[in-house]
């Protein structure tokens, strides 16, 4: 049996319904992160897990984070997608824990596409 | 792939794509028989006989028939190398096992790296899939079912950062409890 007792339960509900009014109003931001096999042997999951911290740490609520299989792309793994509501979609590439993070900061946070890890624009549909 | 939490990530994966709902993920080392288990079972669409046949046939000679993916390839290879076996058993519509067994101190058997890691990434891409991570130690047993914990949290979502701490830290202490016999085993 798992270890979390009802009451660390109950405090999680608390924590999360003291916040819940931050949340209404959808997602503003998604973050693909790629795993297919590809992926995962090139770091993905670390991807990933940064991802998670930067989102945890920055406290934002309105950005859901999600993966999906093999992009085709297998050299440039591990990537990521980002999609900023009623913006284009945004492929990233060859990336690690450090890009990430900046992509967070800089794209997710404030809108500002960072060019030099991006797959070159438009070249999503060549595959 | 580095290690056996890898392959994790990356056969259940698999079961997220085949349209699973709940999936279980066993992990059983046994001492005495010098085995180490990996069972992960999912609900999900299943795969014929002719794809079953395509993804175990060995490795190498893949080359002659069309290649569909790696990653159970990769799963087959890394337990054969360790005196180890492999198996599938899907039924159409109905779902799939995908077992890998290893022998548990031989010298090429990989670690089993970050499992929580693993299972946090999971769900939190996946919060509306039901998992269950299963781990056994000889008499030592620990269960994380996701399902259990989402009726208790009545609508917090399971990818909500606190969620997904509370439960990385019930994995890590699940899989590290016995750490001081894991050592003397080793030995
Ligand atoms: N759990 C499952 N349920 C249904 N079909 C599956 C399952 N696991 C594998 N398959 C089928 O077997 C194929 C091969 O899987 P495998 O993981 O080896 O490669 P892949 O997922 O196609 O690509 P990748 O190299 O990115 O892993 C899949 O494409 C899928 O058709
Ligand atoms: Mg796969």
């Amino acid at each position: 049996m798992a270890r979390l007792t009802i009451e660390d339960l109950k405090r999680i509900k608390e924590e999360y319904k003291s916040t819940l009014t931050l949340r209404e109003g959808g997602s503003r931001a998604k973050v693909t992160v790629h795993m297919g096999t590809c992926g995962i042997a090139a770091g993905a999951r670390k991807v990933m897990e940064a991802l998670l911290d930067e989102i945890k740490k920055s406290e934002v609520k309105d950005v859901i984070v999600t993966t999906s299989g093999c992009a085709g792309l297998c050299s440039k793994e591990p990537m990521a997608t980002v999609e900023i509501i009623n913006e284009a979609p945004v492929k990233y590439v060859q990336l690690n824990e450090e890009k990430i993070r900046k992509i967070f900061q800089e794209h997710v946070l404030n809108g500002k596409i960072v060019e030099g890890f991006a797959l070159v624009m438009g070249s999503e549909t060549a595959y | 792939m580095e290690d056996i939490s890898l392959h994790i990530l990356d056969v259940v994966e698999n079961s997220v794509d085949a349209g699973a709902r709940r999936i279980e993920i066993l992990l059983a080392e046994d001492a005495s028989a010098d085995l180490l288990l990996l069972e992960i079972k999912d609900d999900g669409k299943g795969m014929d006989e002719e794809t079953i046949r395509l993804v175990t046939d060995p490795f190498f000679t893949t080359k002659t028939v069309r290649r569909i993916g790696l990653g159970l390839p990769f799963l087959k290879q890394a337990a054969e190398e360790c005196s180890g076996g492999f198996s599938i058993s899907s039924e159409k519509g109905r779902g799939t096992t995908v077992s890998a067994s290893f022998k548990r101190s031989h010298i090429d058997r990989k670690p089993l790296g970050d499992v929580g890691a693993t299972m946090m990434v999971l769900i939190a891409g996946n919060p509306d899939i039901d998992f269950l991570f299963h781990y056994r130690r000889d008499d030592y047993d620990y269960k994380l079912d996701t399902r259990e914990i989402r009726d208790e949290l009545d609508g917090v979502p399971m990818n909500s950062p606190e969620v997904l701490k509370a439960l990385r830290k019930d994995i890590d202490k699940g899989l590290g409890a016995e750490e001081n016999q894991m050592e003397e085993t080793h030995g």
